[in-house]
Formats: C-alpha cells, sequence, structure tokens
C-alpha cells in the first residue's frame, strides 16, 4: 500500500498517477492512515507548511520510528528538504543521507525543466519548481539521475528523494520504480 | 539533451499546484510576513492595505511599494505574490522584475483599463485572477492565467459571496459536461474563448488550472466550507490581521484547510480563537469589488 501524505501540497497529482498505475494507495493526514503503508510519497508543495504540519498533526515521529524499516520513502522537491539529513531549514525529518540546499535556482522566475540524463531513466522531463539542490551526499547514497552533472533524483536504500516532480509529467517510471521499493 | 526552458505554461501552473492544499495569506508588513509563515502559509500576497482598509479608506486602490514588497520577499522563505490593478501591464512589469513569485491581477484593486485584462502570456511570472463564473475562469486562462480563484467579496469578512461563485463555476461545469460538440463551439462563442479550452475543462471536468477560493473567508469553518465545495486552497485577506488573535487564526486556518473533512478536528482548531473580523452583511456595501473585470 503506497500513502501519500495529504498535509499540504501536489498529493492529488500522485494520486492520480498511482490510480493510473492500477497501485493500491491512501491519502495520509494522520497517524492512524499510516498503518498498512508500506511507502510514503512526501508530495512538492512548501517545506515550511508541510514540516509544520508533520509536528501539529502529531506524523512525525512516527514516520522516523518506521523509515527505511518497514516504511519506504519518496520526498518530492519539499518532501526532500523534509527528509534530508542536512538541510537550511528548522523542519526535517532527518531521513536521507543529503545535504541539500533550499530555493537553490532562484525563485519562480527561476523555475525550469529539461531533460534529464540517467543510467536507470532514459529520457526523463525534469520539472523543477522553485527547486532545491543536493549539494553533496553521503557514502551510502546512489545517484540515479543528474542534471548538469548535479544530482537530481538519488537513493538511500528504501528511501528516494528528488528535486524535480515527475508527477507534473505523464511518465511514472520514477513511481513505478518506487513502487517496487516499497514491495520489496 | 533538449535545452532548459523556463516560464513554459507548465512551469507557471506547476507552482500553483505546489500551493494546493494550502493558505495564502494577505500581509502588510515583513513582521505579518513571518507570522504568516510561522502559521504554515504556504505563500503571502504582499499588499499596502488589506481588502477591508481598502473599502474603508476609499480612494483609488494601487500597486504596493516596492520597498515594502522586497522587505516580505526577504523575510520570508514562501513564494510571494503581489497585486496589480487590473489591466494595468506596467506594473506587472514592475512586479516582474521585482522578481515575484506570482502576480495578482485583482479587483480588490482599482481597474486600469474599462475594457482589457493584461496580455499574461508576454510575462515569464505567472498570473492568478478572479472569477464569479466559468466564462470569466476560462477567459482568464486564454489571456494567459495559471491559476484561478474566485473573487468573492474582498474584505467583508463574508463568505456568502464566496460561495455563490464557487457554486456558479461547478455548477456551469457540471452544464459543460452534458453539452454535445456543437453546444460547446456554441458556449466558447458566448465565453468569448477557443472552444479547444472548453473542451479541455469538459474532459477534466473541472478548470484546467489551480483554482483557490477567495473574498470573505474569516474563520476555520469558512475556509473548510470552501475546501468540501471543491476548491484547491484558500486566500485569507482581511480575516486574519483584522481579527483579535492573528497568530492563533492563521494556524487554526491552516489546520482547517488539511483537515476540511474532519468534523471533530475542526472543532478543535476553531475553539477559542478570541474575536473574528467584523463582517459587513452584502446589503450595507457601496462597491462590489467581484464586478470589477469581467
Amino acid at each position: 500500500m503506497i500513502g501519500v501524505l495529504a498535509l499540504q501540497g501536489a498529493f492529488a497529482e500522485h494520486v492520480k498517477i498511482l490510480d493510473k498505475l492500477g497501485y493500491p494507495h491512501k491519502e495520509v493526514r494522520t497517524k492512524r492512515d499510516l498503518v498498512g503503508v508500506d511507502g510514503l510519497i512526501i508530495p512538492g508543495g512548501e517545506s515550511t507548511t508541510i514540516g509544520k504540519l508533520l509536528e501539529w498533526e502529531d506524523l512525525a515521529d512516527e514516520i522516523k520510528k518506521r523509515a527505511g524499516k518497514d516504511l519506504a520513502i519518496w520526498g518530492i522537491c519539499a518532501g526532500l528538504i523534509l527528509i534530508a539529513k542536512e538541510v537550511d531549514s528548522d523542519y526535517s525529518l532527518k531521513l536521507l543521507d543529503v545535504n541539500v540546499k533550499r530555493n537553490a535556482y532562484g525563485r519562480q522566475l527561476h523555475s525550469f525543466t529539461s531533460s534529464l540524463s540517467s543510467k536507470k531513466f532514459n529520457n526523463l522531463e525534469g520539472v523543477f519548481i522553485r527547486a532545491p539542490k543536493i549539494i553533496s551526499t553521503g557514502k551510502d547514497v546512489e545517484v540515479l539521475t543528474e542534471y548538469k552533472k548535479e544530482p537530481v533524483l538519488v537513493r538511500q536504500g528504501n528511501i528516494l528523494g528528488s528535486t524535480f516532480h515527475p508527477e507534473l509529467t505523464e511518465d511514472t517510471r520514477v513511481h513505478e520504480y518506487f513502487y517496487e521499493l516499497a514491495s520489496s | 539533451m533538449k535545452e532548459e526552458k523556463k516560464a513554459t505554461f507548465k512551469v507557471k501552473a506547476g507552482l500553483a499546484q505546489m500551493l494546493k492544499g494550502g493558505v495564502i495569506m494577505d500581509v502588510v508588513t515583513p513582521e505579518q510576513a513571518k507570522i504568516a509563515e510561522n502559521a504554515g502559509a504556504c505563500a503571502v500576497m504582499a499588499l499596502e492595505r488589506v481588502p477591508s482598509d481598502i473599502r474603508k479608506d476609499g480612494g483609488v486602490a494601487r500597486m504596493s511599494d516596492p520597498k515594502m514588497i522586497k522587505g516580505i520577499m526577504k523575510a520570508v522563505t514562501i513564494p510571494v505574490m503581489a497585486k496589480v490593478r487590473i489591466g494595468h501591464f506596467v506594473e506587472a512589469q514592475i512586479l516582474e522584475a521585482l522578481g515575484v513569485d506570482y502576480i495578482d491581477e485583482s479587483e480588490v484593486l482599482t481597474p486600469a483599463d474599462y475594457d482589457a485584462h493584461i496580455d499574461k502570456t508576454k510575462f515569464n511570472v505567472p498570473f492568478v485572477c478572479g472569477c464569479r463564473n466559468l466564462g470569466e475562469a476560462l477567459r482568464r486562462i486564454y489571456e494567459g492565467a495559471a491559476m484561478i480563484r474566485t473573487k468573492g467579496e474582498a474584505g467583508t469578512g463574508n463568505i456568502v459571496e464566496a460561495v455563490k461563485h464557487i457554486k456558479t463555476v461547478n455548477e456551469e461545469i457540471e452544464i459543460l459536461k452534458k453539452l454535445d460538440a456543437k453546444k460547446v463551439e456554441m458556449a466558447a462563442n458566448e465565453f468569448r474563448v477557443p472552444d479547444s479550452l472548453l473542451r479541455e475543462t469538459k474532459k477534466l471536468g473541472r478548470l484546467p488550472v489551480v483554482n483557490f477560493a477567495a473574498g470573505g473567508i474569516a474563520t476555520p469553518a469558512d475556509a473548510a466550507l470552501c475546501m468540501q465545495l471543491g476548491v484547491d486552497g484558500v486566500f485569507v485577506g482581511s480575516g486574519i490581521f483584522k481579527s483579535k488573535n492573528p497568530e492563533k487564526r492563521a494556524k487554526a486556518i491552516v489546520e482547517a484547510v488539511t483537515n476540511y473533512n474532519d468534523a471533530k478536528k475542526l472543532a478543535e482548531v476553531s475553539e477559542d480563537l478570541g474575536e473574528a473580523m467584523a463582517g459587513i452583511e452584502m446589503a450595507e456595501i457601496d462597491i462590489k469589488l467581484s464586478e470589477r473585470g469581467v
């Protein structure tokens, strides 16, 4: 079962893709919703907003307790900021061994799309919205996709992080990959 | 490898998609912007006077002082929006030069053009525009708006017009879904937009861009009401900083938008918020802002 964290942000876009792929899924707003979830997508949105809501709705501890063990995680953009071990923000679950810088390309005028080179995924479309950058990665982190020689999609065990938004495209391959991670 | 593309419609509409399920708050100072951010706002709208003051003071309401907008952009890391007058494309050029994240071409300010809205396709910065019905929404999208908000009646603290506009858009989309190709073409003529835009709306069963509610939201219950009626998020203007306890009310409205279907949670967050802003009955108002820019 894939859970989509539905506190704020682009969660409906993920639900739509999971629907299309026929994967069992549900929206997660409370601790109770996490029961039975094997993989949690933390969507793009505003990291400060989602970070505060994670605390207020008492979800942070439960996610921390299970992440990387029986709970696979995929953080996208704001979601990546929220799972990074090192980040210039007060709100992080510190699950993925990367150093992330927020809004690293600049404000909205610098948001962009570009095709991405990758060993894992051939010709992936990258949609970057006020995106963060992964400045450095720990030794257990595998870089799956780069943009201009910088990592934009990384994996550590069953934890996945991306600075771009596959849910804003028609391409479902990263969702399929995360589903495999969560199922294994 | 294809090169980098900026300011495409996907990128413009994409930011609005990231704001969904969130609350965008009007702020008039950097201090208020910090309060909004700490309360969980997903973006702030920088302006000189909140709508209820614009209503009270009268006179011409214009784009805010760039210095104030820059101060707010510096104070917070969440996206910053700012308002321009309907049709005032030079105010929009100025906001784009400042680097704001979204421009609201807003009926809350005094219109600058009787006939035309801004040609928003000419800008790299994305725009949000207000609407009362499907025709207004689609005209704005055709002009390049990447996000829509229902207008409601700003500065009143009265939710009735917001509800009316949300329901009108919903009902008109329901009617559209039942029209055959010929009637869709006729509707497109009536709305003065290409029929491709109506066909897309018909296929999606909703507006093709993110749609927030605005104009009159004063309580967590108001915000959840709009969400249950089907909008993607809410703007709160005067409702927060014209209330007794802005911090607490702002946080409560944020939680209400996340938990809009959970009545128990809504009861919890609605408790002990202090006085809401004073509201105005529709019959008492002199100028209906929502009638501007059709």
